[in-house]
């Protein structure tokens, strides 16, 4: 490792990158000849019928080679020299593959490049991860595969795919992914009981006059405070606002480019309320009052919701999801006038109580290090090393290197049940420690010379204590 | 006192407070009959909010031979017959015993009454003089009199302000004596000469009120206690329209007194003029502090015009119509509009007549033949007392006048407004519980705002009570109650609705029902949740129980387990323990419980407990170890634990813990006889060998 950052000046790092990403379904084309008609769809299209069908097939030989060992949990991914394969099965016989190029340093031999493929660098459990995200996110504006075959056939399925994927795919960023997207976890807003149960009972107050909206989620500053969805369907819809909507949204805001908008609407000058999915200007009566749908509980009662996102200046969001009847422009001057003015209210106790936060937060030093908390009972996760999500990457501020150590000891935690505790020592300085008490896992990434293990125990010890102080968190 | 005017020729006997109402003086003569062929507007609409009290005092009716006379310092009616010689019966609301005697027939009895307890009798039979009988046992019995200081004064009336004190009040001033029964005499204490045209008296504040000047308008007060009179600052009553003699303008009749909310207001009832631009008449308050002048504070709209009469019943102003055959009530706690000094009231609710009453038929032998007669309501010949006294004299029956809350439930329907006014009365508390109900369930169901603001009403109540109970608790305890004598344990009235009441009368039967979908039950709960919170009174853990309760039973782990995310469930033992018996239908309960236990800090006990029930010996024993508990916890529980778990390099680790710890404390590593770990050495034996056991250090 610590060649690779000596010799730099020679040499150039390519990031890993996405070869090819398909789905398929054996059972579609299972007579030779008609193998093209498994494949659902290929990225990139462009390439030669055959050749997918070849990448198909070998997949799928795989995946019954390795069912004979483990019959209930086949193959999962397929390390090879340039590239690796992540498979993932998530309906029956609906197979994604994602392929993914390794990393590789480019060096100048003999005024020649050389290609060093490094084959050890990704992280199974974080591209799979992210495989799962694919299909989470697709299910989640589409419904299942199985929904589509069943509304109109291997045409609609494909339909479906090629419009979902073909846009999604540009949005992953493979060489930004780390710990954080195996957790795909939420970020909770920290909050004092009475403001939240104001919050409560302006939630429960708004769905009972709005009598479509089934289910309502609360965010401030990207950080979620109730969620009346299921935590599986929270996970994925969280994903969607904090990497993909909001900050959308956010850029023109932050260049100003936002103000034409209100300028339009006089009427509205009490609050500052205003529809980020769904109608632009209310007062105008020819607009379209069109809002994504989405797709909640497929495992259970199958709902088709439609996807309202309403926001105040101040930066919380209140998301109602409402049942199948679409929302017309009426109701939605109705839940500006009713949430809008609520909102701005709440929005200015909450920012209050967020100062407060900050106050007593920053009244301590800057700490020596660096940490990310999981926990998997409620999938709340707090992160210092990562900075604030931009739309394209969520940064980490350290070097790639020990997010690596951090993914292979959340590995390592994976594999066994119990309480554990790994500490490794890193190059320069550098200490990590990760933590595992019943479901929650914690590592630390600290920074000082010339430390000992025991102090480092110590450290992290009383990091524990000042963090961590109010759960049951065994040292 | 306030009555309806007279009939017209009636003659208003200088001995008025007592009601010399026979044949039907003093009553509301002039509409005598009128209303009894129409029919009871109010009553129809139901919804009577006004009862005659059950239980009415029945007495012979006033005739020729029989007067009738009523004392409203000890509300007791007065019949007597043949100026006493033929017998006297006195009869109370309050005490139930009639109270026969005999007296002489000295000449007409203008007023008579008893001193408070019923110890001397007090009666007047000429404009100079009062008579006094002893009822005291053992004192002598003969009357006694006590004529008027002032010369050439007649004497109006008199009032017993104690068991021993009385005061007479002459058309030139009042005079206070004290009442010596066993020298059979009299002792002034005090007397002030001022000019009366007629004087009222107060007996809840023990004050007189004394009207004066030409045309009467002025008003003195005294106020009476134990052997003293203070004079009050005298005011004047505003009256309708400049007068046009010199003669007296302000009836008594317009004037009552009365405690409302625990302070003395002077009633006075100003009929519609002509002359100013009213919509009718009104009741206008004049507060009368006892200390510092009278005040004008609110002004009572009646809308209407005719006669009138005034009771004061669980502080509400009570205001009779005679010719419509309906009340209206007030409340002056209720928003009004404010114009800068007084506060202007409409009537709370519509009008409505008094209940229909039957008087029952009389006499135990008379059983089903008769049927009970209606009364005839609003009658002319009756006579209002305050506070809350309704005499029929021609009837012959005393009632006292009740608010029923039961009907206001359907006749005011902004249910804030409604709750306003039910947390003032002293009946309330199952009515209360019975609105929050039926707001809850169909088909009267309210919506959570108007939930929220009723919850928000009754906490408001609730917590006022708590702090006033902490700040006497608080003075009680650091010993400065002795200095203050006058500090009361708080009294704890029906409006004080809290948790339990709530839990047992409303939403525990409501969480139950279960018709209502259960997003709103929750609603429910947690509004009633932050209500409390937010007038910071502790929420009991029973109210999160039901909470869970419910939540459990829509399987909504996930609101719950947000709830409890953000300690909107506040931790407790109790709730920690719910919380494990979740964990087999949701495993995440496991954790919430330890946190919460961990975070209670009393409970390291139980967080032991909960580990070791999981064979997590290790963890246990780390934990212990971290708070600094392990020297005493008992190594057989956690050796049987750690063999339980059937993990064998577990047990070794376990006992060879314990050894050091043996070591450590008494220098060898064996167990003692007390600990009771025979059974785990040989175990240890038989697995790991003799050799394995630990062997003692020596130096």
């Amino acid at each position: 490792m610590a060649a690779a950052a000596g010799a730099a000046g020679q040499e150039k790092q390519l990031a890993p990158t996405l070869l090819s990403f398909f789905i398929y379904n054996p059972k579609l084309g299972p007579k030779e000849g008609e193998e093209e008609k498994k494949i659902l769809f290929y990225h990139p299209n462009e390439v030669e019928k055959n050749e997918k069908i070849r990448n198909v097939g070998l997949c799928e030989a795989i995946v019954q080679f390795t069912r004979t060992f483990s019959p209930t949990k086949p193959a999962k991914s397929l390390h090879t020299q340039k590239n690796r394969q992540f498979f993932h099965e998530p309906e029956e016989n609906f197979w994604m593959v994602m392929v993914v190029r390794n990393p590789i340093i480019e060096k100048h031999k003999d005024g020649k490049p050389v290609y060093e493929y490094q084959e050890e660098e990704l992280l199974d459990k974080v591209y799979s991860s992210v495989l799962q995200q694919c299909y989470s996110m697709y299910k989640l504006f589409n419904g299942t595969f199985l929904k589509a075959m069943e509304d109109g056939g291997v045409k609609v399925l494909k339909e479906r795919l090629e419009k979902f994927f073909h846009r999604y795919l540009q949005t992953l960023h493979l060489q930004s992914c780390d710990l954080l997207d195996v957790f795909c976890g939420i970020s909770f807003f920290p909050l004092d009981k009475m403001t939240y149960l104001k919050i409560q009972s302006f939630i429960n107050r708004m769905e009972e006059s709005l009598n479509i909206v089934k289910y309502t989620a609360f965010l401030y500053n990207d950080q979620l405070i109730w969620s009346g969805l299921e935590q599986d369907d929270m996970r994925i819809l969280y994903k969607y606002l904090t990497t993909s909507l909001f900050p959308r949204h956010m850029e023109p805001e932050l260049a100003g480019r936002d103000s034409p908008i209100r300028a339009e609407m006089p009427g509205n000058l009490q609050h500052y309320g205003r529809f980020l999915t769904g109608p632009l200007n209310l007062n105008d009566p020819e607009t379209k009052c069109r809002f994504p749908k989405i797709f909640v509980n497929t495992d259970d009662t199958y709902e088709e919701l439609h996807l309202i996102v309403y926001k105040t200046l101040t930066s919380p969001f209140s998301l109602p999801d409402t049942a199948s009847i679409p929302p017309t422009l009426e109701f939605c001057r109705k839940l500006d006038s009713i949430v809008g003015p609520q909102l701005t209210v709440l929005a200015s106790d909450i920012c209050e109580q967020y100062n407060i936060n900050k106050r007593i937060s920053g009244a301590e030093k800057e700490p020596q290090f660096k940490f990310i908390y999981f926990n998997h009972m409620n999938l709340a996760e707090k992160s210092t090393i990562h900075m604030r999500k931009t739309p394209s990457v969520s940064l980490a501020s350290v070097h790639p290197d020990l997010m690596k150590i951090l993914g292979d000891i959340n590995s390592d935690f994976s594999r066994v049940d119990e309480d554990e505790e790994i500490i490794v020592k890193a190059m320069s300085d550098y200490w990590v420690v990760g933590k595992k008490s019943d479901q929650r896992e914690l590592y630390v990434i600290l920074n000082q010379k010339n430390v000992n293990l025991i102090e480092v125990n110590e450290e992290v010890k009383k990091l524990c204590a000042t963090q961590f102080n109010n759960i049951f968190f065994l040292d | 006192m306030s009555r309806e005017p007279p009939g017209p020729g009636e003659d208003e006997a200088p001995g008025a407070p007592a009601a010399a109402a026979a044949g039907g003086a003093g009553g509301a003569g002039g509409a005598g009959g009128e209303g009894e062929g129409r029919a009871r507007a109010g009553a129809e609409g139901g919804g009577c909010y006004l009862a005659l009290c059950a239980r009415p005092v029945h007495f012979e009716k006033a005739n020729p031979v029989n007067c009738v006379f009523f004392d409203e310092a000890n509300k007791q009616v007065f019949a007597v017959r043949s100026g006493g010689a033929t017998g006297v019966v006195v009869k109370g609301l309050e005490d139930r015993n009639p109270i026969s005697f005999r007296m002489e027939d000295k000449g007409e009895v203008k007023c008579i009454k008893f001193s408070l307890g019923n110890k001397i009798l007090a009666v007047q039979r000429t404009l100079k003089s009062v008579d006094f009988l002893n009822f005291i046992p053992d004192s002598p019995q003969l009357e006694y009199t006590q004529e008027c200081k002032t010369k050439n004064a007649n004497i109006l009336g008199f009032c017993w302000t104690s068991s021993t004190e009385i005061v007479f009040i002459t058309d030139q001033g009042i005079e206070f004596y004290q009442v010596l029964p066993e020298k059979r005499s009299l002792k002034l204490l005090k007397n002030q000469s001022i000019n009366v045209n007629w004087y009222m008296y107060c007996p809840e504040s023990s004050v007189i009120l004394l009207s004066t000047t030409v045309l009467g308008n002025v008003l003195q007060p005294f106020y009476f206690k134990s052997g003293t009179m203070s004079k009050l600052s005298k005011f004047e009553i505003e009256l309708p329209a400049a007068p046009k003699s010199s003669k007296l303008s302000l009836s008594e009749r317009d004037i009552a007194m009365a405690t409302i909310y625990g302070q003395l207001y002077v009633l006075y009832l100003r009929h519609h003029s002509r002359t100013s631009n009213s919509t009718g008449a009104e009741v206008v308050l004049y507060h009368l502090p006892r200390e510092g002048s009278c005040k004008k504070t609110h002004i009572l709209k009646l809308n209407r015009t005719g006669k009138f009469a005034l009771n004061v019943v669980d502080n509400l102003v009570v205001v009779h119509h005679q010719d419509t055959e309906t009340s209206v009530i007030f409340d002056i706690k209720l928003k009004g509009e404010f114009d800068g000094s007084t506060t202007i009231h409409q009537f709370v609710l519509p009008p409505r007549s008094i209940q229909p009453y039957q008087i029952p038929v009389a006499g135990p032998a008379s059983v089903t033949s008769q049927a009970p007669v209606p009364c005839k309501l609003y009658s002319s010949s009756w006579i209002v007392f305050q506070p809350d006294i309704i005499i029929s004299a021609s009837e012959g029956y005393l009632w006292s006048l009740q608010v029923k809350l039961e009907p206001v439930v359907n006749l005011l329907l902004d249910k804030g407004k409604l709750m306003d006014f039910l947390l003032q009365r002293k009946e309330c508390k199952m009515v209360i519980l019975s609105v929050c109900s039926q707001m809850l369930s169909e088909p009267e169901r309210g919506s959570l705002s108007v939930i929220a603001t009723v919850f928000d009403k009754l906490n408001h109540e609730y917590k006022k009570y708590l702090e006033a109970e902490q700040s006497y608790t608080m003075v009680v305890e650091t010993g400065l109650s002795r200095s203050n004598p006058l500090l009361k344990r708080p009294v704890r009235t029906q409006a004080v609705i809290d948790q339990s009441d709530m839990y047992t009368h409303v939403l525990s039967v409501f969480t139950e029902k279960k018709e209502a979908p259960h997003k709103f039950t929750i609603a429910v709960l947690m509004e009633y949740i932050r209500s409390l919170n937010q007038f910071q009174i502790a929420v009991q853990h029973y109210l999160y129980e039901l909470v869970i309760k419910t939540l459990v039973q829509h399987n909504l782990f996930y609101m719950l387990h947000q709830f409890l995310q953000y300690h909107v469930l506040s931790d407790s033992k109790p709730l920690a323990c719910l919380l494990l018996s979740l964990e087999s239908i949701y495993p995440p309960a496991h954790q919430l419980s330890l946190d919460m236990l961990k975070r209670l800090s009393t409970a390291n006990d139980e967080i032991v407990e909960v580990l070791l029930s999981k064979h997590q010996v290790l963890a246990a024993l780390r934990f212990i170890r971290g708070i600094g508990g392990h020297d005493s916890i008992s190594a057989r529980k956690f050796l049987d634990a750690a063999k339980q778990a059937e993990d064998e390099m577990l047990f070794y680790t376990i006992f060879r813990f314990f050894e050091q710890r043996n070591q450590r404390l008494r220098g060898n590593p064996s167990f003692t006889p007390g600990e009771h770990c025979e059974e785990h050495v040989t175990f240890f034996k038989q697995v790991f060998g003799e050799q394995a056991l630990m062997k003692p250090t020596t130096f």
